[in-house]
């Protein structure tokens, strides 16, 4: 899924100068769809990763040593997206809930029907604690001019999923680096 | 589940150096691997469980795993090697083959830089690799912080004092 090509730094033009959409212009370093988690985090899931992995690292284990070294327990740093996905099934619930949303409003705007993701960067800031309940909110940082790849035209976009706690304290970033595009005219009649 | 003994940092800063290799970590990889790590964190895509879907639906061998279980992997092979104390601070995944069940997994890593930020953090760059085989599954390049002396924690590090998005380490 390796895709060659920079996303642009900055916001307003892209990087060749080019003046974006009046609406992605609006979005750049705006934060969105602001949501709050449905439940506390809890240790269960905690154990639960911890077991997937063979992760025996005390901290995750031995409530002495997370109070000695963490100040308290603590959930394992890579479980940050976790506390935000949604339910398998819940009362009410219709549809599928869709993550990443500006990603694919990107996509909607820009006619890109395509989109892969390049690269996902994982940032722990203050460490998630059992009982916290944890907010995020996607703030779109960048978007390239056109560029073509081997898989076709499109645009990189970097999007950061920003995760706070209960006291408005980060304690984690995502950031998503997508490739939306659209495949060359098929020659030779490949239907897709 | 009572601890007497609280643990002492194990690694400290000092006792990296760039080049350094970190001891590998193989695991077999089973239906329950995958399956296990999908559900502890919350991606019920079918990819993940159903093998009729994976292979009649997208083509693919197998279900694979998926990207937040193999970020835990990562983070449980690198503090293998730091010991409790160590911190993780940042980690990127560059994607680039599944993996199934029936692969061994290898967790592979080199410390590419050492040194301490302007608040006075130790931290060790890693240039990571997960393999299977000859086959390069997923990259990873990741910060973890450490000790820099048996008094430091990084854990207790908060606000200013931690900044695990700043430049990479000083070798």
């Amino acid at each position: 899924m390796s895709v060659a090509g920079d996303p642009a730094a900055g916001s307003g033009r892209d990087s060749a100068g080019e003046v974006l959409p009046a609406e992605v212009e609006a979005m750049i370093g705006r934060p969105m769809y602001e949501q709050t988690a449905d439940f506390v985090v809890e240790r269960a899931y905690s154990y639960n990763t911890c077991a997937a992995t063979g992760n025996g690292n005390p901290i995750f284990w031995d409530d002495a040593v997370a109070d000695a070294v963490c100040g308290g327990p603590v959930v394992p740093p890579t479980t940050l997206s976790l506390w935000m996905r949604p339910h398998y099934w819940q009362p009410g619930a219709a549809g599928e809930q869709v993550a990443l949303q500006v990603h694919f409003d990107l996509k909607e705007i820009f006619g890109l029907p395509e989109a892969v993701m390049t690269d996902n960067t994982l940032e722990f800031h203050e460490p998630v604690r059992p009982g916290d309940r944890i907010s995020h909110r996607q703030v779109l940082r960048s978007v390239s001019p056109v560029k073509t790849t081997k898989v076709g035209a499109g645009r990189f976009w970097v999007i950061d999923v920003e995760y706070h706690n209960q006291d408005g304290v980060l304690v984690g970033v995502e950031r998503y680096t997508g490739f939306g595009y659209r495949r060359p005219e098929a020659v030779g009649g490949e239907a897709r | 589940m009572s601890a007497a003994v609280v643990p002492v940092p194990s690694r400290l800063l000092g006792d990296v150096s760039v080049g350094d290799e970190l001891p590998e970590l193989a695991v077999d990889v089973t239906a329950t691997t995958v399956v296990l790590g999908a559900l502890a964190s919350r991606d019920w895509r079918p990819m993940h469980h159903d093998h009729h879907f994976a292979t009649e639906r997208n083509g693919l061998a197998d279900i694979f795993l998926n990207t937040p279980n193999q970020a835990a992997w990562f983070e449980r092979f690198i503090t293998d090697w730091t010991g409790p104390f160590g911190r993780p601070g940042r980690m990127t995944f560059r994607m680039r083959t599944s993996v199934f069940p029936g692969d061994r997994m290898v967790f592979g890593a080199t410390v590419t830089g050492v040194g301490t930020d302007a608040t006075g953090c130790g931290w060790v760059d890693l240039d990571l690799a997960l393999r299977v085989g000859d086959r390069v599954a997923t990259t990873c390049t990741a910060r973890v912080a450490l000790p820099v002396d048996p008094s430091d924690n990084p854990w207790r590090r908060h606000g200013d004092r931690w900044d695990p998005g700043g430049a990479a380490a000083a070798s």
